[in-house]
């Protein structure tokens, strides 16, 4: 089974049950009606506050378009189920919240060792552990990046609204299907639960990227080569005759496990690595406002970028030249740029719902001369406009 | 010398030749469970392309994983049956396989078994159970014999062990049988009925680990280990009739259940299908 998503039957699918234009929905089910539009057909997952709601609404949409909805046991059994069914052809997600996203994290390992393309959606929330489970939180963004052990690269993007949301879903999986690789969409509590509009589209206005399949038999026997070297091998799916050999140990290009021979794993992990370092182009996105003629810049990502950009618009009106930058893929981040735009201004701001997590990565890329200040927030509440406005004046 | 012997192996077009010789110890049960479960394929003339076997960790998971020329997904400790779970969903056609050992399958993968049992998945689960953590050194398992010694229960095990089918039975499955390394034949007719049956199917092999069981527990010769096999079954219709101080260190032998019942794939489709109905989706 192969389900692409631009099938004509699966577009015609799609048509029938979802007319273009406004609605009135939770970040949540942007999420999901984003997941499908990009072609997911399994979900596999268990329920957590507060990402409960991508679950109910995949369980209720999914079969309608010949889609699985399974709910496993336990995280860990729905990040597993889900790159079984990845190996079969089928576009795999699963969503769930910190505790659930902790759980996953061998597994995500895993994905990125044997080259699985999956989407894992985690509706960040306050931690450490169960923390308060029904708020929404910014403190996952390193877990994203390091939460599974060893060396690794990992993509992870991070939407600002609902409709960004819905886009972003779709983003997501065609950087796995382009890549090969698991994608991580950082959500959170705040934007899964806010009811707002969400424009959807029709399915023609929507690019839909599949995996590279071998092209013939030397390319399905090398699962984990690089014969277009772009660092992306094509993926010979089960069930198709190859003989394929999948394991998460050090592995030739043909799939076997060689754990002893030091080359094999430096040839495999560089490789891997590399994939994600050079592809930049696949997946590195950000936004920026007012950043020609900023003095004081605003560095915000997710939920916390909206009252960033009402603060800065606020700021704007009383005369400061603030800008604000959003990465829009946190991992990698979008360093090159932070580092231009780190030159040009003489303070950074960096907003979020933790005690300091993004603002480690945009000191790496500037100067010592810049003032850098977290605008640090958590309980639970988003941090607001006059609390981010506050603290621009303060520098300006 | 090695390679000679497989090449007059009547089985070896279904192994990976490049996989081997197996890193399997000498003496160690695994080859008879591989070699049970070819003859099965062999017996049953199942093309492997319609194979998919999925392993977690440890020497059990080895068996297959690469050895057996199908495709092969060799995944986390304890997880391979949710991630056959999704093999399951996206390729019901084919045969899904397990075949892992009681330390992944029965303790981290415990719940997983349990409830992959429960929905009745279309899976075969070869659970090969040797009593104790063999690649990790010899550890204590939760199916070690109470007052068994490892690496890590030095004086004795305290604790009582886990009857793993009866486990999966009460769990719901189709099919559920039990053998030991020493009783070949009977091994092979339950793979192959559980090649056969739609649904869960769980055979429990008792296989022997003379390099890190038996050596700590006075068996150190595989087929010392073999005899205690043979010398402690008991066939399941006999065990009913015996009290429970009569069964202690027996291993009771035979199937346990087979019967016929909702299954999870199909099921899932039938929804898919009426669901589709429902709102007018089929194709026109």
């Amino acid at each position: 089974m192969i389900i692409r998503g631009d099938e004509p039957e699966q577009v015609r699918l799609i048509k029938k049950l979802y007319r273009p234009g406004n609605y009135f929905m939770q970040g949540n089910e942007a999420v999901a009606y984003g997941a499908i539009f990009a072609g997911c057909r399994f979900y596999a997952g268990y329920p957590i506050t507060p990402s409960s709601e991508i679950a109910e609404t995949m369980a209720r949409e999914l079969p309608k378009l010949g889609g699985y909805y399974l709910q496993m046991e336990d995280e860990i059994g729905s990040i597993a189920a889900m790159i079984g069914a990845s190996w079969t052809g089928l576009k795999a997600m699963t969503a769930t919240a910190g505790p659930g996203f902790s759980l996953m994290q061998e597994n995500i390992g895993y994905a990125i060792m044997t080259e699985t393309p999956v989407v894992i959606v985690d509706v960040q929330r306050s931690g450490p552990s169960t923390g308060q489970a029904t708020k929404g939180a910014q403190g996952d963004f390193f877990q994203a990046r390091w939460g599974t052990h060893g060396d690794h690269s990992i993509v992870a993007v991070s939407p600002t609204s609902g409709q960004d949301a819905f886009w972003e879903m779709i983003r997501a999986f065609n950087i796995a299907e382009k890549l090969r690789t698991p994608v991580v969409v950082l959500f959170d509590g705040i934007l899964a639960h806010t009811r707002e509009l969400v424009r959807i589209p029709d399915i023609e206005e929507v690019e839909i990227a599949y995996r590279k399949l071998p092209e013939n038999e030397a390319e399905a026997r090398l699962p984990f080569g690089d014969p277009h070297g772009d660092g992306v091998p094509p993926m010979p799916l089960f069930g198709h005759g190859y003989f394929t050999h999948v394991t998460g140990s050090t592995h030739k290009e043909n799939g076997l496990r060689d754990v002893y021979t030091p080359e094999v794993h430096d040839r495999l992990v560089r490789r891997l690595q590399r994939k994600i370092e050079q592809n930049r182009k696949v997946y590195e996105k950000y936004e920026e406002h007012f950043t020609d003629d900023a003095e004081i810049l605003v560095v915000s990502w997710g939920v916390t970028a909206r009252p960033a950009l009402g603060a800065v618009l606020r700021a704007r009106e009383e005369g400061i030249k603030a800008g604000l930058f959003v990465p829009k893929t946190v991992h990698p981040f979008p360093g090159e740029r932070m580092r231009e735009l780190g030159k040009r201004v003489r303070a950074i701001l960096v907003p979020e719902m933790n005690l300091g997590q993004m603002i480690i990565e945009v000191e790496r890329y500037i100067n010592d001369d810049v003032l850098l200040k977290g605008v640090n927030k958590i309980g639970g509440v988003p941090l607001t406009v006059e609390e981010i406005l506050r603290e621009i004046r303060g520098v300006a | 010398m090695a390679r000679e012997i497989y090449s007059k192996y009547p089985l070896i077009k279904y192994l990976r030749k490049e996989a081997l010789p197996t890193a399997l110890c000498p003496g160690c049960g695994g080859g008879t469970v591989l070699n049970a479960f070819a003859n099965a394929v062999d017996q049953l003339k199942i093309d492997p392309r319609d194979i998919v076997v999925v392993g977690g960790i440890g020497c059990s998971a080895w068996i297959a994983s690469p050895y057996f020329l199908a495709d092969t997904l060799h995944t986390t400790h304890g997880r391979a049956i949710a991630f056959a779970t999704g093999v399951k969903v996206g390729l019901p056609d084919k045969k899904v396989v397990v075949i892992s050992g009681d330390g992944d399958l029965a303790s981290i993968g415990g719940n997983h078994l349990i409830h992959a049992a429960r929905r009745n998945v279309d899976i075969k689960v070869i659970l090969v159970n040797n009593f104790i953590y063999g690649m990790t050194g010899g550890q204590v398992a939760p199916t070690t014999p109470f007052g068994a010694k490892t690496t890590t229960t030095p004086y004795r095990n305290i604790e009582n062990s886990l009857n793993i089918s009866e486990t999966v039975a009460a769990a719901g499955a189709s099919y559920v049988a039990r053998w030991t390394t020493a009783h070949v034949y009977q091994l092979i007719e339950s793979i192959k009925k559980a090649l056969t049956i739609k649904g869960f199917s769980l055979v429990e092999v008792i296989s022997q680990c003379p390099v890190q069981f038996g050596r700590r527990n006075q068996m150190k010769e595989p087929a010392e280990m073999l005899r205690w096999f043979l010398k402690n079954s008991v066939p399941v219709s006999k065990a009913k009739n015996m009290s429970e101080e009569e069964l202690r260190d027996k291993f009771v032998i035979g199937e346990f259940v087979n019967r016929e019942r909702p299954e999870f794939v199909t099921e899932l489709n039938k929804l898919v299908d009426e669901v589709q109905e429902h709102f007018g989706l089929k194709g026109e």
